[in-house]
């Protein structure tokens, strides 16, 4: 269970990385975040964004058109 | 931190010059720099000429399909170019503009009212060319708060300690 959930359903290219770095402030270090999008390029972009910011893309996956990460916010 | 203006800490940063106000224009400019801020680059967007505008508290941008033969909307099952010949007529750009900014609704793209705001809050650094306010008599006030104002030397010291300098 992630300690919270960004709904980015329905959000296309940049909103769902932008709301999720947001709602990732409001977190603390080792803390994780739940994302659920229907933008398929959200899938290479939240790998991008965790390689760069060093947070930890822990889950992806897909189920019904609905993508689904969880990040875990690092430092 | 710099010292003897070599960067000591490891922030990426990245400069954009912003040249063009039409409703297309402004995405590139605002989508790679808010993203880049949500990335931890530091942002510095310099808006200079039909840019400018894009600082303007009021947005009210248009896009027109006259001179611009690659904008064609989804039509009919198809995609539907304009011949210029038509791309002149009145009320065509507000058309095209209000087809647009429905597409733009329905698919779930970011507004650029949206976008600039987000800019604002990850501490984009913005700043307006000050020859072009003086050239096309446009005034700070009508612009948002929060904004420098700058010329050439400011972009081109920021140019020369950035990672990545995009024209667009």
């Amino acid at each position: 269970m992630a300690d919270a959930t960004l709904d980015a359903k329905g959000l296309n290219c940049p909103l769902p990385i932008l709301k999720a770095k947001k709602a990732l402030k409001d977190l603390g270090n080792g803390q994780t975040l739940e994302i659920l999008a229907t933008d398929p390029g959200a899938v290479k972009d939240f790998e991008a964004f965790a390689r760069t910011t060093g947070n930890k893309l822990l889950e992806s996956g897909e189920d019904g058109g609905v993508y689904r990460f969880v990040i875990e916010r690092v430092a | 931190m710099t010292e003897g203006g070599v960067d000591l800490n490891n922030t990426k940063k990245m400069t954009i010059i912003v040249t063009k106000g039409t409703l297309d224009w402004a995405y590139p400019p605002f989508i790679l720099g808010t993203t880049a801020a949500a990335m931890d680059v530091e942002v510095t967007m310099f808006f200079t000429f039909y840019g400018l505008g894009l600082l303007k508290k009021d947005l009210d941008l248009k896009v027109s399909p006259l001179g611009n033969p690659a904008m064609e909307m989804p039509m009919m099952g198809g995609h539907v170019g304009m011949p210029n010949m038509i791309g002149m007529l009145p009320g065509v750009t507000s058309g095209a503009t209000a087809m647009m900014k429905n597409m733009i609704k329905k698919k779930g793209v970011a507004s650029i009212e949206e976008l600039r705001e987000a800019a604002e809050l990850s501490d984009v650094r913005m700043i307006a060319c000050q020859m072009t306010l003086d050239l096309f008599e446009l005034d700070k006030k009508d612009m948002i708060d929060g904004i420098e104002l700058g010329g050439a030397a400011t972009w081109m010291e920021s140019a020369l300690q950035s990672d990545i300098n995009l024209y667009m």
